[in-house]
């Protein structure tokens, strides 16, 4: 009798290890963890670690850690070069097109999946289809646009083509599909119109899900490259990576010190918005399928 | 009497529950609908059109001022395309990126999400986010940084590899090293997005099925082969598929890193297109090879909807 309640944990041990061995086991998957994660991390810290060594430093044999620390390169960074202008484009451009986005597609999002409208299905099908588009295929043809326009080298030409993405609208929909109808029926018993609907009723039960858009739509913008890369020409325009990769390739290219300090300032801001929202991040990714 | 009675039914079966005035419902409807489709009009929808009408053209620098007036000429674009050496070489040299990078980049990200979902209890969201962080990353800062690890005689790589007694190759600057290196750095990048989403898909895996499996002796390889695979081949497919489409775009990489080279070896399609549009203005030229991309992807995402469909 008493060796029943004592059996049975025992399928459980079995369910999260089958087979023998399980500690022995264990320990390999910690091992081959911990070893993939010095991998993973490894290029992050010789980044850092770069980033604050002397340009003397980059003359010798290679070593991991500086000789002297220093903040020179930062400082060149700031003074000799337009840093804190690139960061704020960088900055504008990525919350113009997130807020954009946060308006746009849960609009629509909520009319495809709640409401009844003539050239609903067209329009469904028509932002579906370009999910997959590849980035490149609007290219030329929206530099051309801008270049009509005047809007080469200006924020509306970098922030216009990004202000309604399709993934928003997937993912809003997706959400919206799942709000009890019950719910809205309510509050249009109350009297209350479509729009008093959606803002009172939808939107707060959206938040979740308008989180996990505004962090991915910032992420996707604030590292984008192809496009700002044609459409910022003049140097007061580039974002950080058009202005990363524009030294990079060019006069400063083998200025490692001050590379390493400018890939710190890109990827800095990114660390700490994913460490602060990673379960929206990773939950977010996991349910779509889709990076943004 | 009869006929408007009969009208009238017949509106009442077509739509049941619709308001009695439909075009209300209408005005509503684009009222929510129509800031997004004004935006997706004029930047999305037209410009996929306009790219394939502009592929037919021999659009450059000087038809900015006055687009309409370029000279259409036929295929001709697709037919130099076909004779051209160099698109030839981006469109091998995208496929090496993709046929060797998709299958490494996903089993090592089925490999960490397998080893994380069993019998890993404690540093699990270490574990998650520290996979995780390239994904999230500039592709450009990552490409900087690598090109420094790289780099044969200031790098971290080469410094390991002479600490073994081995001359490293110059990677990046070597025709035969440059891929493999790229490569190894978009592995690196994207294994933990194919980590997370297999995550997600092992989740929903019965545990009663390893539970059977430990019972007729699997041992871990037995049932990650006989219970893994098959529960998350739809995940498998999806993931192919998504990051096919991903890597078929290849183009910061080579940008930062090689610049196409050496002797064009890491040039891609995306590459070869921005150089055409906007390094030699052939935009008409540009247009036909970013379609021939666009067509590629197309019909990958095609061939999936087709896979899924007959697979439930």
């Amino acid at each position: 009798m008493t060796a029943i309640p004592a059996a049975a944990p025992a399928p459980a041990a079995t369910i999260s290890a089958p087979g023998s061995g399980r500690t022995a086991g264990n320990r390999w998957v910690y091992l081959l963890l911990v070893g993939g994660l010095v991998f993973m991390v490894g290029p992050f810290l010789w980044m850092l670690l770069g980033s604050i060594k002397p340009q003397a430093d980059f003359l010798t044999a290679p070593t991991i850690l500086p000789s002297v620390p220093t903040t020179d390169n930062y400082s060149r960074l700031f003074n000799q070069l337009d840093f804190p202008r690139f960061f704020f484009n960088s900055s504008v451009i990525a919350l113009a097109v997130t807020v954009g986005n946060l308006v746009f597609c849960p609009m629509l999002g909520y009319a495809l999946a709640k409401l009844r409208w003539r050239g609903k299905r067209v329009i469904m099908g028509l932002v579906l289809a370009t999910l997959m588009v590849p980035a490149g295929i609007t290219l030329i043809p929206n530099f051309i646009l801008m270049s009509k326009l005047g809007f080469v080298n200006t924020y509306p030409g970098l922030i216009l083509p990004f202000l309604a993405g399709p993934f928003g609208v997937f993912l809003m929909r997706q959400f919206m599909y799942g709000v009890p109808n019950e719910l809205l029926e309510a509050a249009r018993m109350d009297g209350a119109n479509e729009f008093r609907v959606f803002w009172s009723v939808v939107v707060p039960i959206a938040t979740p899900v308008l989180a996990t858009l505004g962090i991915l739509t910032f992420l996707g913008n604030w590292n984008s490259f192809l496009y700002p890369l044609v459409m910022a020409q003049e140097p007061q325009m580039y974002t950080l990576p058009v202005a990363l990769a524009t030294f990079a390739t060019g006069q400063y290219q083998a200025d490692h010190g001050m590379l390493m300090a400018g890939s710190v300032i890109l990827v800095v801001p990114v660390l700490i918005v994913f460490i602060l929202f990673q379960r929206w991040i990773t939950e977010g990714i996991a349910t779509t399928g889709l990076k943004g | 009497m009869t006929v408007p009675a009969l009208a009238q039914r017949r509106t009442a079966e077509a739509a049941p529950s619709a308001s009695r005035r439909p075009w209300r419902d209408d005005l509503v409807g684009w009222a929510f609908a129509a800031p997004f489709v004004i935006l997706f009009v004029v930047f999305l929808a037209f410009p996929i059109l306009a790219s394939f009408l502009l592929s037919f053209t021999s659009f450059g620098l000087r038809d900015i001022a006055n687009p309409v007036g370029t000279s259409v000429i036929g295929i001709k674009n697709y037919v130099d395309l076909f004779a051209d050496p160099k698109f030839w070489k981006a469109l091998f040299n995208t496929f090496y990126f993709v046929v060797v990078g998709v299958p490494v980049t996903l089993a090592i990200g089925l490999l960490i999400a397998t080893a994380l979902s069993r019998g890993v209890t404690r540093f699990r969201t270490a574990f998650r986010v520290g996979y995780y962080l390239p994904v999230i990353t500039s592709i450009v800062a990552i490409a900087v940084v690598w090109r420094f690890l790289l780099n044969p005689d200031a790098g971290l790589i080469n410094m390991l590899l002479s600490g073994l007694g081995i001359k490293g190759p110059a990677w990046l600057a070597d025709p035969v090293f440059a891929m493999p290196s790229i490569i190894a750095m978009a592995v690196w990048r994207n294994l933990g997005f194919a980590m997370v989403v297999f995550l997600a898909g092992l989740q929903t895996i019965p545990a009663q099925l390893y539970e059977a499996a430990g019972i007729d002796g699997a041992g871990r390889w037995q049932a990650f082969r006989y219970v893994t695979i098959p529960m998350l081949r739809p995940t498998i497919l999806f993931m192919t598929v998504i990051t096919t489409i991903g890597y078929l775009q290849l183009f910061e990489e080579p940008f930062v890193m090689t610049l196409g080279g050496p002797l064009d070896s890491t040039l891609s399609i995306t590459m070869y297109m921005y150089q055409q549009g906007f390094t030699f203005f052939h935009q008409g030229y540009a247009s036909a090879i970013a379609y021939v991309l666009f067509v590629i992807v197309a019909l990958i995402a095609f061939l999936q909807f087709k896979f899924l469909r007959s697979d439930e």
